[in-house]
């Protein structure tokens, strides 16, 4: 990982490029790896190069840049410099509201496991083994976060947990009950809900209502369907009070969800998976590529579920989403598990270590601990 | 698919936000209505075109143009009228109809309507089977599947009625008839289900095996038809005639009228697909698996089940069009006797959007179409071919709509209401 990033830059500046344009660089990098990055840039900048680098993540902004636009729908809202700027500020003008940065969440009383993964062994498209032998449990009550570069085996683990991928080896339980290489609705059905990774390919059909795809895995259950009849007018009705109930931005519940931006895009797929009664809540990337007011709002509804004692198993390739939100964080490197750890008791560095490889011996010792490092924020 | 922002607006409990709503759907449904018909039109525009090209006499007076530039347009218009004018007299004969209705006012009877509606009476005949046939192609379409087997499965399916037809006798209509439109049913539907089953275990494409099945029934038929052949009579290589106990009966007895029951039969079995579509389960499974078989396994659907009914149903209508045409008008198979139609349905089912009333308007339309180029090959001596550049014209439109936006300066419509085949076939 980073290397790609990194043929791509050389080769840029292999052109003696002046302008250099970079959009979301950082998303497939470990904090190491993203720090490194800003060095290069850093450089490059007092070479006299321009650098246009476009971010959601505003603490990289604040960290890198020298002016700030920040843009909103299209449009250009505000202009600043960085020296008088702060994350709450931006992110007030990027949403046009105040939102709060950080996750607030009390302590997890953890029940009985929900989720039992053992030595599960999952391959991929090319047949290479992606999931390695990896052993989870994810309790009722507590968020278990998946940290994790991706393209480390995470998208393999999801879609065979989820039914959606084959199971090479290993066991999958949901409540006690073996649900390896079951049926996706069998999954669905044991009391799992999945915000899948890929909302457009996987979460959604573009073409269909907003109402139609609040019922996408329910469709054939009363009371939106009784035999082969399906009842519309219950599907809309039942539509009408989600879309208020989650908020989700839309002339109508009958609007094609392609028609709708990708934060209530999302919205959609969250209220559907929240609404019902569920014991475990798969989200993989939850929040990728959405505005910080629609992330604020998962994340709260995300920890509302874990309070009600569903157990929560979280991926994110977004380190700072992992850390202000899991109560355990497991990390994945090369399709395995390396550690699992107690959120409280490391750093953010430290994880990051271990998502570059290192082990957690290394990794406690190489990095501050949490005390040491600044308090959290979410972006 | 362009994200449409619409964050800003307040969310669907709020007044005035219904018209917006109203808004996209008037959009979507300006595109479903609107470019189909001017597409028709420009269609027959340019066939107006190669007539007027192609018509000796408006040559020779354009080339004295300058002599008598009057002669010139009056052959031209001539020519138009001669040949659209003998299309719809032949079609729908709507002069006739009231000059008959007149006669009859007067107390002369109902002999001359009786003739004048034959036109009109033999358009619906010929929709009958481009409904059947398309509505099959409509429905893979929707389940995303691109069935180009219609050809063979209505031979099939025609096969399958006639021989019931022929050979099991003693038994009253009532049991017969439906007994021979089943044998059409579950034979064309099991020519279906075969590349279903081959695309859902073993990823064979569809359109590849749906078109290896239709040389499969082509030949066939050829040896069961065969002079001497198991289904064919004794001198003539076609099956023999079916028992009138399982022939659909005709509805006039004028000579010359063949309009018949299963014309109702079409436009149920079109009410029955749309039901099933848009108001069942299955339906809904169906359209999913379409618009994103991703999403469809997501939702717990089992995709390679519904890839086998999807194509069973699809082969069973396109089946049923062989079964009615052959026990309503026809009454025996003879070689090459789908006759193309299994190909038209697929323009049917592009020009009717996938929709059952589309698919039925459609194909009236081609009906007609069909129809009232016989006569206007004889009246005008305008050969046939004519209407099927028209038809070829219409689904260029249909397939690319930007043409059409384009001649008549209309604003682009809703992303969302793209035309659902254009996802799972061939992504």
């Amino acid at each position: 990982m980073g290397v790609r990033q990194r043929v791509e830059i050389i080769k840029v500046l292999y052109r003696d490029a002046s302008i250099l344009i970079l959009d979301e660089p950082t998303a497939v990098l470990t904090p190491q790896e993203a720090d490194e990055l800003f060095h290069i840039l850093e450089s490059l900048r007092q070479q006299g190069v321009s650098i246009i680098f476009i971010s959601h993540k505003l603490r990289e902004v604040l960290e890198l840049a020298d002016r700030v636009t920040v843009i909103r729908r299209g449009r250009v809202v505000g202009e600043t410099k960085t020296a008088d700027a702060s994350q709450a500020q931006l992110a007030e003008m990027m949403v046009g509201r105040q939102v709060s940065l950080s996750v607030t969440k009390g302590e997890a009383t953890p029940g009985e496991p929900v989720l039992q993964i053992r030595d599960l062994q999952v391959l991929d498209d090319r047949l290479q083994v992606a999931v390695d032998g990896v052993s989870l449990d994810v309790r009722a009550g507590e968020v278990l976060g998946v940290a994790g570069v991706q393209g480390n085996g995470q998208t393999e683990l999801v879609a065979a947990i989820t039914g959606l991928r084959e199971v090479k080896g290993g066991k999958v339980l949901i409540n006690g009950k073996d649900v390896t290489n079951a049926s996706p609705r069998a999954i669905t059905e044991a009391g799992s809900a999945h915000v899948p990774e890929d909302r457009q390919e996987d979460g959604l059909v573009l073409s269909f209502s907003i109402a139609d795809n609040l019922v996408l895995n329910t469709y054939y259950l009363p009371p939106y369907a009784h035999g082969l009849s399906m009842h519309d007018e219950v599907i809309r009705k039942r539509a009408v009070e989600l879309v208020k109930e989650f908020d989700i931005r839309t002339p109508s519940a009958m609007v094609p969800v392609g028609n709708l931006s990708g934060g209530n895009q999302q919205k959609v797929i969250v209220a559907r998976e929240f609404s019902r009664p569920i014991r475990l809540l798969i989200a993989n990337q939850p929040t990728r590529g959405l505005d910080v007011g629609s992330i604020e709002f998962i994340h709260k509804r995300l920890i509302e579920k874990r309070d009600d004692g569903v157990a929560v198993f979280l991926v994110s390739a977004e380190l700072d989403e992992i850390m202000g939100l899991s109560d355990r964080i497991a990390v994945m490197f090369k399709g395995k598990i390396t550690a699992v750890v107690d959120a409280q008791k490391v750093s953010k560095e430290q994880v990051g270590l271990m998502m570059a490889g290192s082990t957690l011996e290394e990794a406690l010792t190489q990095a501050p601990g949490p005390q040491e490092s600044a308090p959290e924020i979410i972006t | 698919m362009t994200e449409k922002d619409t964050s800003q607006l307040p969310p669907s409990d709020g007044k005035g936000t219904e018209s917006l709503a109203e808004d996209f759907r008037s959009n979507a449904v300006r595109d479903a209505v609107l470019l189909p018909i001017l597409s028709v039109f420009t269609g027959l525009f340019i066939g107006a075109i190669i007539i007027i090209i192609t018509d000796n006499t408006v040559i020779t007076a354009w080339r004295h143009v300058f002599d008598d530039p009057l002669a010139a347009i009056a052959a031209t218009w001539t020519s138009i009228s001669v040949a659209y004018g003998a299309l719809i007299s032949g079609s729908l004969g709507i002069v006739e109809i009231w000059h008959g209705i007149q006669a009859m006012m007067q107390g002369q009877g109902s002999a001359e309507l009786g003739v004048a509606m034959i036109p009109l009476a033999e358009s619906m005949t010929q929709s009958v089977p481009y409904i059947f046939a398309g509505l099959a192609v409509a429905l893979g379409f929707q389940g995303g599947l691109f069935n180009i087997g219609g050809e063979g499965q209505l031979l099939v399916g025609g096969l399958s009625s006639v021989w019931v037809g022929y050979a099991v006798t003693g038994l009253p209509w009532f049991i017969h008839l439906p007994l021979a439109l089943l044998a059409g049913i579950i034979g064309a539907g099991i020519w279906g289900a075969i590349p279903g089953i081959l695309k859902a275990y073993t990823g064979g494409h569809e359109v590849i095996n749906t078109i290896m099945m239709n040389w499969i029934i082509i030949s066939l038929s050829a040896w069961l038809l065969k002079v001497g052949g198991p289904m064919s009579r004794e001198k003539l290589p076609i099956t023999p005639e079916v028992l009138p106990t399982a022939q659909i009966p005709q509805m006039f007895s004028t000579q010359g009228n063949r309009f018949h029951w299963g014309f109702f039969l079409a436009l149920a079995v079109a009410a029955f697909v749309w039901w099933l579509l848009y108001k069942t389960t299955l339906g809904f499974e169906i359209r999913m698996l379409g618009a994103n078989p991703k999403a469809a396994r997501y939702s717990g659907i089992h995709v390679r089940r519904l890839y086998v009914i999807v194509m069973t149903v699809s082969g069973a209508l396109a089946g049923l069009a062989g079964s009615v045409q052959t026990l309503a008008v026809d009454h025996w198979v003879g070689l090459g006797f789908s006759g193309g139609l299994g190909f038209d349905a697929i323009a049917l089912a592009l020009l009717g959007k996938s929709h059952p009333l589309g698919v039925v308007l459609a194909a009236i339309l081609f009906g007609t179409l069909r129809n009232g180029a016989t006569r206007m090959q004889s009246v005008a001596r305008i050969p046939i071919d004519i209407i099927t550049i028209v038809q070829a014209l219409v689904i260029v439109f249909i397939a690319a709509p930007a043409i059409i936006r384009w001649i008549f300066r209309l604003r682009t419509g809703g992303e969302a209401a793209a035309p659902i085949f254009t996802k799972g076939w061939g992504s």
